[in-house]
């Protein structure tokens, strides 16, 4: 909300500039967001007055003027403006003034005239875009005014961000009143004078919600003057908060709006049908609204209501059919207090978010309604003249003793909860003095306080409220820091689970790097990708893009690879660690598993001298996994399977299990993926799901063997349809406890194989603990190795 | 006599036939031919038998002053010659040593990972336990138990995310205070880091993006302990002694509650660019845990209080290293992460 420095001024004494205003404001808990000069800098502009202008002999779009600025003197000035003319009141730029931009005015000579100044328009001093003549004065003003003082422009406009829970602060008045309590200085409520009625006609208005309007106040004005103008001081006052001039019983509502904080509506009186009721509305009811915009209403909205219809929106917006136009001259205004209730939400569910709204949403000042109709009234009757009937004030209930919006609730502070909560004691006095501000009455009580919930504060109910009101008032800069005194107890640690840093760390010192994706998708993408897997849908998404829960972290990893081989990145390795959001297990249950993922694709090894250009394939990835595992310090609980998966290479794909629960995949993307993806051909991709994978053993020690070991290779020729997992499993079994290590040194398909048949070569690495192996030992491993394979998977051996 | 005029030409011989060997082979050959099994040498000394008792002492004495004579120039040579191939070898060994290395590259952290990684640490060594929280979330561990009523006005502030069946994805991480406060009794100090979600994209906004949740509750855990805390928090991350202030705001799960401002890290209070003239730098929000939240949570208020904060990694992250454009974090472009790590 925007407010000026000077029109503050007016309700309370302020002995500051614009700029230690605003600081003020700001550590009051008013932030305000721009301090903005209504004028930019310029000296030297005074109030003059054209007394004659006539054509430029020379020029036929310049006139030659004689003006005045002190009622004797006389100057020439040459003006180009279409509007100058004799009588009018201008500003004039004396020689020597300085303009906006730093232009200073000389004595000139145009086209063989001389010119003593300068005629100014609005934009030549920096007060708005109008150009197309020179600002045009209103009459009243006195000759040899400096313009500024004039016109009132070394004013300045706050905008101010007020909170949700500051109802009262939307206004002059109520930014006054705060800043008052803040100082300890005094501010005055405008003297509104009662403007007696001099009709005795008022419209007829029920109210049937009472819970949602318990107080309507109206006033008939008749003969007021159609077309009638706002006044300068009036339109340029709304023009520094930013508000346009409509017309001048629409200004006085707003300007009323604006210093006050009640909103206000005027109707033309000869529009509306019947009596003015209030009502909630009906199921599918239509209203067109001022912004000329037909809307239906849902039932749980308020509206003001005729005997044609709904004609307005409660406390939101009014309607097009009652409108005030240029030809109205019977008017009824309306001053109604709408309860934050009725009003929640309402707004924003049809996207109107009017100054009124914004006001009864969060709370304004039921005891407003009659002041704020005097001074409209007043305003009104002095530009447009008209006869005021007398203020009505229908109230909701009509039962005696009620209508009063709520009851006064009163709130106690504790002397020991303030101190305590605060971690300051502050004077009695200083809290006393503090709570009188703002409530306007304080009892002392044998802990503290009680005060009244004053009517225009909606936001103070409880003590934690007062206790809010002393720290911010007095300065939260006045609440000196003091460490706590910490209990000294240690955080759970847990060394049965790899941490997220630790797997962190490890992916990054295997050359990934890391990457954040959103967590959701586009469901195009990701069906390309899981075309099975349900996935969880926004239903208010931002874009269709980001509309779906991911089920994979591939989903974004796909894309944000792609996007760096766009960016000319020919060696891609991502990695993500987040949650997928799985709601294909357990009906419509959502399980969010944190994941990690990675996706690689480009050469095995950076581009470098001495190494081959290969790229990475399979077996890179699942040694990278295969470290991660052996940070769980239990790698042999994990086992690749051969499983398929829609988006991975058949063939080329693994399901990961730790025991029988599976963790997670690694594969190849599939080639027609890979094509209509835009990646690159063998870009692999893994996932684990982090709580189940990543459960650490804890290590227990084992004695070193003092023995050293044997080592006996053999080459073993196999079926090709036999894995190394099967292979591995028999020469484990027939080892006889002796095996403590077996590599695997090379995979050969060639010439000298049968076709259909591989050579795995193998290194078995044999130790006991309580001996030394002889050759002989080795040799009787070897032999029951060879004999099982050859029973067991049809092997031979090689070259041995 | 014999014996002796021969050995001494031996010797002379050897000694020659060791100088001119002009490498370890041909020197090698050489000990052979002197000192090996059939050497003249050991011939020598093998002859020894025939002599006359009386001789022998005398006639073994110079054949062994001749033999280590021998093999000190053996050893010599050895020396030398050894001396002279390293050379060689030195001479003709060279590498470029400015070539470049050899091997995988390292990776690196996505910079909103460092920077939350960075938090985490200073909070852990103030005693805070990292706790996390679902991302769908229901409406009442968002909203209604942090004092948001449906229609509140605060729910304006937040742009939400919404599933057919009303879950949403969460908008801060303070629904982790919630269930952190019903799992475990105070006193508790916890941070809770993570994604949140907005409906909400242009220039300065993401429609993900993450934040860090502070709670600490107490018996008299107080509003002045905040203030210490976050102090101290800000002077860590940015290593280097820094203004603060606190305005009062509105949250309506803490009250009172505060905007936090840290002077300028660019300009120090001069005001520039990034501070937008003012001097100050609005890094996070918090306050006292509303009386409310801690009875949604089953905290009695009466006993307990405490202090809640909450700040965008994202932001800290651009004012720790100057990056000026919010969206960069989620292009994921090497050449931006490649400058973290």
């Amino acid at each position: 909300m925007k407010i000026t420095h000077h029109w503050l001024r007016e309700f309370t004494p302020l002995d500051v500039g614009a700029a230690e205003l605003a600081k003020r404001l700001t550590l009051a808990g008013l932030e305000v967001e721009a301090v903005t000069p209504v004028a930019p800098p310029f000296s030297g502009v005074i109030v003059g007055e054209v007394l004659s202008a006539g054509r430029h002999p020379n020029a036929e779009k310049l006139s030659v003027c004689e003006v005045t600025t002190d009622g004797s003197n006389r100057l020439q000035i040459i003006c180009g403006a279409p509007n100058v003319r004799s009588g009018l009141k201008v500003a004039v730029a004396m020689v020597g003034a300085e303009l906006p931009g730093g232009m200073v005015i000389k004595r000139a000579k145009l086209r063989g005239l001389e010119s003593n100044g300068m005629l100014c328009s609005a934009r030549e001093l920096g007060l708005g875009l109008e150009h197309d003549g020179i600002l045009e004065l209103t009459p009243e003003l006195e000759l040899n005014r400096d313009l500024r003082a004039a016109l009132d422009l070394d004013d300045t406009t706050l905008e101010v961000n007020v909170t949700p829970n500051r109802g009262d602060c939307m206004s002059v008045l109520g930014i006054a009143r705060d800043y008052a309590a803040a100082h300890g200085s005094r501010y005055l409520t405008h003297s509104v004078p009662t403007v007696a009625a001099q009709r005795t006609d008022v419209f007829a208005v029920t109210i049937e919600e009472p819970a949602g309007c318990p107080l309507f106040t109206s006033r008939v004005i008749r003969g007021v003057a159609p077309k009638a103008q706002s006044p300068p001081w009036l339109r340029e006052r709304l023009r520094r908060v930013g508000i346009n001039s409509i017309s001048a019983v629409v200004d006085v509502t707003n300007y009323v709006m604006m210093e006050l904080g009640q909103p206000m509506h005027a109707y033309d009186l000869t529009r509306l049908n019947g009596c003015i009721a209030v009502r909630m509305a009906k199921a599918d009811e239509r209203l067109t609204l001022l912004d000329d915009k037909e809307y239906i209403l849902d039932p749980d909205y308020l509206v003001v209501a005729d005997g044609s219809g709904a004609i307005g929106l409660a406390g939101i917006m009014g309607g097009r059919s009652t409108a005030i136009s240029d030809s109205t001259t019977e008017v009824l205004l309306e001053a109604a207090h709408w309860t934050p209730d009725i009003l929640a939400g309402r707004a924003r569910r049809m996207g109107l978010f009017t100054d009124a709204a914004q006001r009864f949403e969060r709370g304004v000042d039921p005891t407003l309604t009659q002041h704020a109709m005097e001074r409209a009234t007043a305003l009104l009757q002095e530009i447009a003249g008209g006869e005021a009937g007398p203020v009505q004030v229908t109230r909701g209930d009509t039962t005696p003793g009620a209508g009063r919006t709520e009851p006064a609730i009163g709130v106690s502070l504790r002397r020991s909860r303030l101190a305590r909560l605060l971690g300051v004691a502050v004077p009695d006095a200083e809290v006393h003095a503090l709570l009188g501000a703002v409530t306007g009455h304080v009892e002392t009580t044998a802990d503290g306080w009680r005060v009244l919930r004053p009517a225009h504060r909606f936001d103070i109910r409880i003590e934690a409220d007062l206790i809010e009101e002393v720290a911010r008032l007095r300065g939260f800069d006045r609440i000196a820091e003091s460490h706590a005194r910490a209990p000294q107890v240690a955080g759970y640690n847990t060394e049965q689970r790899i941490s997220n840093d630790g797997l962190l760390t490890a992916m990054v010192d295997m050359g990934y790097r890391e990457v954040i994706t959103y967590s959701f998708v586009d469901p195009a993408a990701q069906r390309q990708l899981f075309p099975d897997i349900p996935a969880l849908a926004l239903a208010n998404a931002i874009s269709t893009d980001l509309s779906e829960m991911r089920v994979s972290l591939w989903t974004g990893l796909v894309v944000a690879a792609r996007d760096n081989l766009r960016r000319q990145q020919s060696r891609v390795r991502l990695f993500e660690i987040g949650k997928k959001f799985d709601v294909q297990s357990e009906g419509a249950v959502l399980h969010e598993i944190e994941t990690l993922a990675g996706i690689v694709l480009g050469s095995r090894w950076p581009e470098q001298w001495g190494s081959a250009r290969e790229p990475m394939d399979f077996y890179d990835v699942k040694n990278h996994l295969m470290r991660l595992f052996s940070l769980t310090g239990n790698s042999t609980a994990f086992r690749f399977e051969p499983e398929s998966l829609s988006c991975l290479r058949p063939g080329r794909a693994a399901r990961i299990y730790r025991d029988a629960t599976a963790v997670g995949w690694l594969g190849e993307i599939h080639p027609q993926l890979v094509k209509s993806l835009e990646l690159a051909v063998n870009t692999l991709v893994f996932e684990l799901e982090i709580d189940s994978t990543f459960v650490s053993n804890i290590p227990k020690y084992n004695v070193i063997s003092k023995f050293p070991s044997v080592r006996r290779d053999l080459a073993i020729v196999v079926d090709e349809s036999i894995p190394f997992a099967v292979l591995q499993e028999n020469v484990t079994v027939s080892a006889s406890g002796l095996l403590s290590e077996l590599r695997v040194f090379d995979v050969y398909r060639g010439p000298s194989v049968d076709f259909g048949r591989k050579s795995i070569a193998l290194g078995l690495i044999l130790q006991d603990s309580s001996r030394t192996l002889t050759d002989v030992d080795a040799d009787a491993v070897v032999t029951a190795v060879v004999a099982r394979l050859r029973d067991e998977l049809s092997a031979t051996i090689r070259d041995q | 006599m014999a014996v002796a005029e021969t050995l001494s030409a031996l010797v002379e011989r050897a000694l020659a036939d060791v100088t001119a060997s002009a490498d370890l082979a041909r020197l090698d050959e050489v000990r052979l031919r002197l000192l090996g099994k059939k050497g003249a040498l050991t011939e020598q000394l093998k002859s020894l038998g025939a002599l006359a008792a009386a001789e022998r002492p005398a006639a073994g004495q110079r054949i062994n002053q001749a033999k280590a004579t021998i093999q000190a120039a053996l050893e010599a040579q050895r020396e030398r010659l050894e001396a002279a191939a390293l050379d060689a070898d030195l001479a003709t060994g060279m590498i470029d040593v400015t070539l470049p290395g050899r091997g995988q590259e390292q990776g690196g952290l996505h910079p909103v990972t460092r920077t939350r990684l960075r938090i985490e640490r200073i909070f852990r060594d103030a005693g805070f336990q990292v706790a996390t929280g679902p991302e769908v979330e229901d409406d009442f561990h968002n909203f209604e138990a942090l004092n948001i009523p449906k229609n509140h006005p605060a729910r304006a502030m937040h742009d939400t995310f919404y599933f057919a069946d009303g879950r949403l994805l969460r908008t801060h991480t303070s629904p982790v205070q919630i269930r952190a406060m019903r799992a475990t009794k105070p006193p508790l100090a916890l941070i809770a880091p993570g994604r949140v979600y907005r409906n909400d994209s242009d220039m300065t906004h993401t429609p993900m993006f993450h934040q860090v949740e502070g709670m600490v509750v107490g018996e008299s855990v107080s509003f002045a302990n905040l203030k210490a805390m976050l102090h101290t928090f800000v002077e860590h991350f940015f290593e280097q002694p820094l203004g603060m202030r606190l305005r009062p705001s509105y949250f309506p799960f803490t009250e009172p509650s505060a905007e936090v401002d840290i002077e300028c890290v660019f300009c120090h209070g001069a005001g520039c660019r990034v501070c937008k003239q003012t001097g100050w730098l609005e890094i996070l929000g918090c306050g006292m845990i509303h009386p409310q939240v801690l009875a949604a949570a089953g905290i009695d208020s009466e006993v307990w209080q405490g202090y809640a904060f909450g700040m965008g990694i994202e932001r800290l992250t651009m004012l720790r290293y100057g990056v000026d454009d919010l969206r960069l974090f989620f292009e994921n472009d090497l050449q931006f992460l490649k400058q973290f790590s």
